[in-house]
């Protein structure tokens, strides 16, 4: 790890200031992926802003209309337990407890997590097929703008995100086919029904990162059942290839798991 | 005995300071002054040097030295050596080529060093580092090892045309042709074992310092063996002569082989703190662990085997390909020569072996002995030959190995091997039995009900421990001795001491050695302290690897303590005025047989020290030592089956159920023993299943993180069923075998051999992992669809 100064941020102007002044400063979360990466000197920011004490940005929270709020400093041990997620978004609440080990879901963030948009990371299925939106310091986008590619979101530079809502869902489950080694996802599914319609969502398998897989959605508004997806596969063209499996396996586990996730809700 | 003695679990004394964090590893060590080390690495797996630059590192705050190979070699630092001499087919000696602790000329794998800094802090030794330019000139790289003889092939060392380290053979190449001449079967395969990367859990570390006044070294190192890296680096690296180097291993966290060997960053450690004038400390990141750490295995392999018409095997060819890496480690030449292809006989009677093995350079990381180091690849040759073959003559599988099981001792093999002991029906039934081997179809139709394929697969392991007998391994061309040394030291108030020249790193020998004092005197295990790892301290010793440390540590420890025994009874039968014979031990006293009269062993202690009444001539003191030579190798044998279920949609394999019935020989403390087995079983389990040291082209390791390396984890595995039959081994005197790598060697053609079982293919080579299972299940659709 390079040198670099850590500020202990206590509300999210605060953030905002130290990190307009840093020469080149990081927000810090859990720290679950910034810090491995600073230890393999991958990373050398100037300032670490630690966010993880600033009240505003933890807690979950069921709104009146039913949806679900969830700070973007909340840890996923804190989703997976909740009793209020696990009522409204079993999907959401099973696939937070399906990261990682217990040392890292004590530790790592939905913000985090989503804000650093892993092509291989459970959450970004979650926010695209429920429809979550995202609140960030300076204004609000819909999960279908706000991953834009491989560790790439709509954030700017100097934005934070403060909170994601989840809107009430008739029927929510992910089923995940972890990486052997790393155990992210090779192929994660999440299908849900609800206000945004039926949507599937594909994390782990696409070189863009997560992806919708409209022909699912079809069928599934049609018939409800895993064998409404049985036949639908992806086109293993875009999908991810390397020593834990080629395109084609992915694009396999990719209709494997929905079927499951379908099975499951 | 007492509740201590032989055969109890007593638990492990060491356990306390290793789970309350107080452990004492190399890392924690900090001297006064030290400075901090931190290696240039070539990010190239063959590269030219042209130059290197160091100015600007030198300039930058805190540095004391940028050192490279040219200083190294002025220095004299001699060459990294592979200490086992083997030569080829025709005579000619292995052809080994320069190894340097800092290579600044060619570099030849990935992560090797060129350059060394030293620094106050790590943090500045690291970015120096980083500030030193490199400029190479890429040459073209071989990583698979079948592409090192091919004609044309880039050439790695001047000393080894062709890129062959030697072209050795062993057994009776015209008898075993003529076997295969007259055969009724011939069984033929390709057999392939994946490389590993050992990954003990403490990364390797040394702290080195120089005392100028003394013109005195010392090495706190990460070593399973600090005596034999004491003698290397003194008679072949000229850092220091023994007696001005001292090396301690403290506690050491698993070592699986890969800390036998001495390294570049060791030697580099001790010259760079004279030269700085300061104490150097170096320790492992993961990265370097993954590309600097000797890997293992890497055999390609075809077999064939000869039957006749009574399914007998007559006769087994191998011819074996192995990567040595980039450079000849201390015993790499060994590993798939003489602890591999000395194995091919299996639990087998085959009256005719003949192998051939080449080993050739690449631009890979330097191989060595992993955990089983040759036995595991032998097994994995035999076991899936002999569950190839049975399912081609359409036997089962047990019932043909059963046919041609060795069943009378001593057994000579026709590759060197003597058995001397072993019941192999014994552990099959006990294996056989407590997995429900006559149960398995009902299992496999609920499973095929359940839409998941099901197969069982065994592997009857034989495997040669208690390295070893000098002379024989000399004659082999092992540059050392492979005895063990020990020494009792029984202090004045009756605690004792015992000196073993065996390391522990994991195998809990604080425990199991202070046992055979408690069942020798009947004194608490608490009374005994075993003392290891420094070379100040422990006369001598060859250290700990090869399952060596019960069969030959604690023999050497038996035989001090037989002296002991016998001096201790001399000097009571003297005080007690009886006769030497009437004296017996128990429970800590020495008792006149048939009588009241008896002494503590406290009592005879100080009697000794105080030598105020001791029989005429004795010497005072009670203190003894005494160095043991195995006189045979030992035969830890025994069963492993392996069920798994698999998942069709996904190619996930889940091994369900998990038997091994070992043969040990007598066992000290059956807890400890389990311990071992667990553990190599889900390192062999690990190898058949997940792990895979894999390469690209550009001989870049793609698996150097957990990232992707898949170590196994504690839900990959089933809960083991454990059994032990015992056959008491001969040659020593305690009946041991050794149990320390049977697991690793025995599990891995169980595990593929139901993985085939399951999937109804004749092969599948390892890792079988889901996608490359999945991948064989759509090609067998395929196939099958065509056909
Ligand atoms: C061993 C291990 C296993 C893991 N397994 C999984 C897994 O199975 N599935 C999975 O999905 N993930 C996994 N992770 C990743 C884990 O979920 C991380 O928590 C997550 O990726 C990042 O969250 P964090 O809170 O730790 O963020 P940090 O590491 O602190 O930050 C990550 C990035 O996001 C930025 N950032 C953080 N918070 C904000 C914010 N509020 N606004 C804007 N930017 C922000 C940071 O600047 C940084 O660039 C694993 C991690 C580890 C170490």
């Amino acid at each position: 790890m390079y040198e670099t100064t850590y500020h202990k941020a206590s509300s999210v102007s605060e953030a905002v200031d130290l990190l307009k002044k840093a020469d080149d400063g990081k927000l810090l979360s859990g720290g679950q992926t910034l810090i491995p990466t600073m230890k393999q000197r991958l990373a050398a920011p100037s300032d670490l802003i630690d966010l993880r004490q600033i009240d505003e940005l933890k807690g979950i929270s069921r709104q009146s209309d039913g949806s679900i709020r969830i700070g973007a400093a909340t840890c996923h041990a804190d989703v997976a337990g909740s009793a209020d997620v696990k009522e409204a978004l079993p999907g959401l609440a099973a696939l937070a407890g399906k990261i990682g080990d217990p040392h890292v879901r004590h530790m790592g963030t939905i913000g985090g997590s989503i804000a650093n948009n892993d092509p291989a990371a459970d959450y970004p299925s979650a926010l695209l097929a429920l429809g979550a939106s995202i609140e960030t310091n300076k204004r609000e986008f819909t999960a279908d703008d706000f991953f834009t590619g491989m560790f790439e979101t709509a954030l700017d530079e100097d934005e934070i995100v403060t909170a994601i809502v989840f809107p009430a869902t008739e029927k929510s489950a992910y089923a995940k086919f972890p990486n052997p080694a790393s155990r992210y996802a090779m192929a994660g599914v999440f299908v849900a029904k609800g206000a945004n319609g039926t949507r599937v969502a594909v994390t782990g398998a696409g070189q863009d990162g997560v992806f919708r897989v409209k022909e699912m959605e079809t069928a599934l508004n049609g018939s409800w059942s895993p064998d409404a997806v049985a036949s639908i596969s992806v086109s293993a063209d875009d999908l991810i290839s390397d020593i834990h499996g080629s395109s084609e396996y992915r694009a396999n586990l990719v209709t494997v798991m929905a079927k499951r996730a379908v099975a499951a809700a | 005995m007492t509740s201590e003695g032989i055969g109890a679990r007593v638990l492990r004394k060491e356990d306390k300071r290793f789970i309350t964090g107080n452990g004492n590893y190399t890392d924690d060590v900090k001297l006064p002054r030290m400075g901090y080390a931190a290696f240039v690495r070539s990010p190239h797996a063959h590269a030219k040097v042209r130059s290197i630059k160091t100015d600007a590192a030198l300039a930058m705050p805190g540095v004391d030295a940028v050192l490279n190979g040219h200083q190294l070699v002025a220095d004299g630092i001699g060459n990294i050596i592979c200490g086992w001499m083997i030569h080829s087919k025709d005579g000619s000696p292995m052809n080994m080529g320069q190894w340097r602790a800092l290579e600044s000329e060619t570099v030849r794998f990935v992560g090797q060093a060129v350059a060394v800094v030293v620094a106050d802090t790590l943090q500045q030794a690291m970015d120096a580092a980083e500030a030193v330019e490199v400029d190479y000139e890429e040459l073209p790289v071989i990583v698979d090892s079948r592409d090192a003889l091919k004609e044309g092939a880039p050439q790695l060392h001047p000393e080894a045309p062709g890129n062959l380290i030697f072209d050795w053979e062993i057994g009776e190449e015209a008898a075993t042709n003529a076997a295969f001449d007259s055969a009724k079967t011939i069984v033929s395969m390709d057999i392939d074992n994946n490389r590993l990367v050992p990954n003990p859990m403490e990364p390797r570390s040394a702290v080195a310092s120089f005392d100028a006044a003394e013109e005195h070294y010392t090495l706190y190192t990460t070593s399973q063996n600090p005596h034999v890296a004491r003698l290397v680096l003194s008679a072949f690296y000229n850092v220091a002569p023994e007696h001005k180097l001292r090396v301690i291993a403290p506690d050491v966290g698993g070592g699986f082989g890969s800390k036998i060997y001495i390294y570049p960053e060791e030697i580099a450690c001790l010259w760079a703190s004279k030269r700085v004038g300061r104490p150097v400390k170096w320790t492992s990141d993961r990265t370097e662990a993954f590309l600097t750490d000797a890997h293992g295995r890497d055999h390609h392999s075809t077999a064939e085997m000869a039957l006749d018409e009574n399914n007998r095997i007559t006769g087994l060819r191998v011819n074996t390909l192995a990567n040595l890496g980039a450079y000849m480690s201390l015993f790499s030449s060994s590993v798939p020569t003489y602890l591999y292809a000395t194995l091919l006989s299996g639990q087998y009677n085959i009256p005719n072996i003949y192998a051939n093995v080449k080993t050739v350079y690449t631009n890979t990381t330097p191989v060595d002995a992993y955990r089983g180091a040759g036995r595991p690849e032998a097994t994995y040759v035999i076991e899936r030959m002999m569950e190839t073959a049975a399912r081609q003559i359409g036997m089962d599988p047990a019932d043909f190995r059963r046919l041609n099981f060795v069943t009378e001792f001593p057994h000579q093999t026709p590759v060197i091997m003597c058995y001397d002991a072993g019941d192999y029906d014994a552990s099959l039934n006990a294996a056989m039995k407590a997995i429900d081997y006559a149960g398995f179809a009902s299992r496999r139709a609920q499973s095929e009900a359940n839409g998941k394929l099901r197969g069982i697969g065994m592997s009857c392991y034989i495997e040669a421990c208690g390295i070893a007998p000098s002379q024989a391994v000399g004659s082999l061309g092992a540059g050392v001795g492979l005895w063990e040394s020990a020494e009792v030291r029984v202090n004045p108030v009756g605690t004792i001491e015992v000196l073993t020249g065996s390391h522990s790193h994991g195998q809990g020998h604080e425990t199991t050695f202070s046992q055979l004092i408690a069942e020798r005197f009947g004194l608490p295990t608490d009374n005994v302290a075993i003392v290891h790892g420094d070379t100040d301290k422990v006369q001598f010793g060859m250290g700990t690897y090869g399952s060596r440390s019960g069969a030959v540590g604690m023999s050497a420890i038996v035989k001090a303590l037989d002296k002991v025994e016998d001096k201790a009874k001399r000097i009571a039968a003297h005080l007690m005025e009886a006769s030497e014979g009437d004296i017996e031990i128990e429970n800590g006293e020495l008792k006149v047989a048939g009588t009241d009269k008896k002494l503590s062993f406290t009592e005879i202690a100080l009697a000794a020290y105080t030598a105020h009444n001791l029989p005429e001539g004795m010497e005072p003191g009670l203190k003894e030592s005494a160095f043991y030579d195995p006189t045979n190798f030992t035969f830890p044998a025994g069963t492993h089956i392996c069920e798994v279920e698999i998942d069709p949609d996904t190619g996930k394999v889940e091994v369900v159920n998990f038997v091994a019935a070992d043969d040990f020989g007598t066992i000290i403390n059956p807890m400890i023993v389990e311990g071992q087995v667990h553990g190599g079983l889900v390192q062999g389990i690990g190898q058949a299943l997940l792990e895979n040291a894999a390469y690209d082209e550009d001989g870049q390791l793609l698996s150097a993180s957990y990232m992707d390396y898949t170590m196994p984890r504690a839900d990959d595995v089933p809960s083991f069923k454990l059994e032990t039959t015992v056959t008491e081994c001969p040659g020593n005197p305690l009946g041991m075998k050794g149990c320390g790598e049977a697991g690793a060697i025995g599990s891995p053609p169980a595990v593929i051999n139901a993985i085939t079982d399951a999937l109804g293919v004749e092969d599948f080579a390892m890792p079988a992992s889901p996608s490359r299972v999945w991948q064989a299940l759509q090609q067998k659709g395929m196939k099958e669809a065509a056909e």
